[in-house]
């Protein structure tokens, strides 16, 4: 339970991952470090891949929702490298709602459960997928195939 | 000492160093990241397109964070760099610009670099310029992906044995020629060695590289062809190869049509 509202946290919660827009970047722990100062914003991000072609969308996103916040007149938006974003930064509810989207959550063994029925039965069909941050599984309990975050 | 760019700017010879090490990082990267996109819609198998293709995006990524580490010293922006240097001014090895030549080819060149990339990374974990140092870090884990899919191919065609064993000892004696390119640190390497930009220098990078690698070939069932050589040219010093103009004029033949457009 939050005691203490956070509106600009609030805010960054509705900003979604442009690839998979039903996780905010806080569930998928990209926020750093948010610093306020008279009306001056800075919020610190860290890209889950230092490649990922979204990173500019993101930053535009930031910067046009807590613009409207009251009290906020400038946001500025920097990458940070450190501490290194890892997988284990997504939050519970963020790899609860990976699932529900059909992406199965980082896991430790080298496969991840099956996001459609649960199965532990997966084999690796390609270890890069359609994003940078995604490998291509297949279950061959529901003879389904499902993308899951790499590990890293 | 850990450093940042503001501090580092104030002395010539160590940015001078720091800008070499950074242009050689960088020019690897985004050469090697330009040849495996060359593989989009022509791998083997879809798993290996899409492959080709997300680890054509990481190289040219990580090309792109030191670009930018370039741009913090006062250098151009990561585009300018990337688009409109000439040849005589890219610092990557010259096996890296080489076109791709046949899959085998392809894939002994991206797993021989990549074992170097990550013992040169490794390198750079207590580099006394601290936003490298710390970059390197996270690029680690990606590179991590890159390794395991070349491992596998590499170890698969040389065990496959016909064909696919021929090409890859072609392969393996055709890469040779050129792979001694990478461990050069170029002209400033003592003064990178100096201000401890990196941990290790070209001798070094080589004894360990053979190191890692060797077992690597016994594993596949390769013959160990002995030390690399230093080549005659040296790409660290600007010495390039036609290829390499190929290369600059395929990449930025777009932007090229139109440098002030808005993308």
């Amino acid at each position: 339970m939050k005691t203490i509202r956070d509106p600009v946290m609030e805010a960054l919660q509705t900003v979604m991952d442009p690839e998979i827009p039903d996780v905010s970047i806080v569930e998928l722990g990209m926020v750093n470090r948010v610093t306020m100062n008279e009306g001056h914003v800075r919020v610190e991000l860290t890209p889950t891949f230092v490649g990922c072609p979204a990173l500019d969308m993101i930053a535009q996103n930031v910067k046009d929702r807590l613009i409207q916040e009251e009290r906020v007149n400038r946001v500025e938006v920097a990458f940070v490298m450190s501490p290194p974003w890892t997988s284990d930064r997504i939050t519970p509810e963020g790899r609860e709602k990976l699932k529900n989207f059909g992406i199965a959550p980082p896991s430790e063994d080298r496969v991840s459960d099956c996001p459609y029925c649960g199965a532990k039965e997966g084999e690796v069909v390609n270890l890069f997928g359609p994003t940078a941050c995604r490998s291509v599984f297949y279950c061959r309990n529901c003879r389904q195939p499902f993308e899951g975050m790499k590990t890293v | 000492m850990m450093q940042t760019a503001e501090q580092i700017v104030q002395e010539p010879r160590l940015r001078h160093a720091l800008t070499e090490l950074l242009y050689q990082l960088a020019d690897d990267e985004l050469c090697l990241g330009h040849r495996d996109s060359e593989w989009l819609g022509l791998a083997p198998d879809i798993e290996g397109d899409v492959a080709f293709s997300s680890i054509a995006q990481d190289e040219v990524g990580h090309a792109v964070f030191y670009l930018e580490r370039l741009h913090e010293l006062g250098e151009a922006k990561p585009d300018q760099l990337a688009f409109f240097r000439g040849p005589g001014e890219r610092r990557n090895a010259i096996l890296l610009e080489q076109p791709n030549g046949d899959w085998a080819r392809t894939i002994v060149r991206h797993f021989l670099y990549d074992i170097f990339d990550d013992i040169r990374m490794e390198a750079l974990l207590q580099s006394s310029f601290h936003s490298l140092a710390q970059g390197v870090v996270k690029i680690r884990r990606e590179e991590h992906y890159h390794l395991l899919h070349h491992k596998m191919w590499f170890t698969r065609l040389a065990q496959a044995g016909g064909e696919a064993r021929q090409r890859m000892e072609q392969a393996v004696s055709e890469v040779w020629m050129e792979v001694g390119g990478l461990f050069s640190l170029g002209e400033v390497e003592e003064e990178m060695l100096h201000y401890g930009l990196i941990a290790c220098g070209s001798e070094g990078l080589a004894q360990r590289w053979a190191e890692r690698m060797r077992p690597l070939f016994d594993e596949a069932g390769l013959n160990w062809p002995g030390m690399p050589v230093k080549p005659k040219r040296d790409g660290r010093k600007g010495e390039h190869t036609k290829d390499l103009e190929r290369l600059i004029q395929t990449m930025s033949e777009v932007v090229g049509s139109d440098p002030d457009a808005q993308w």
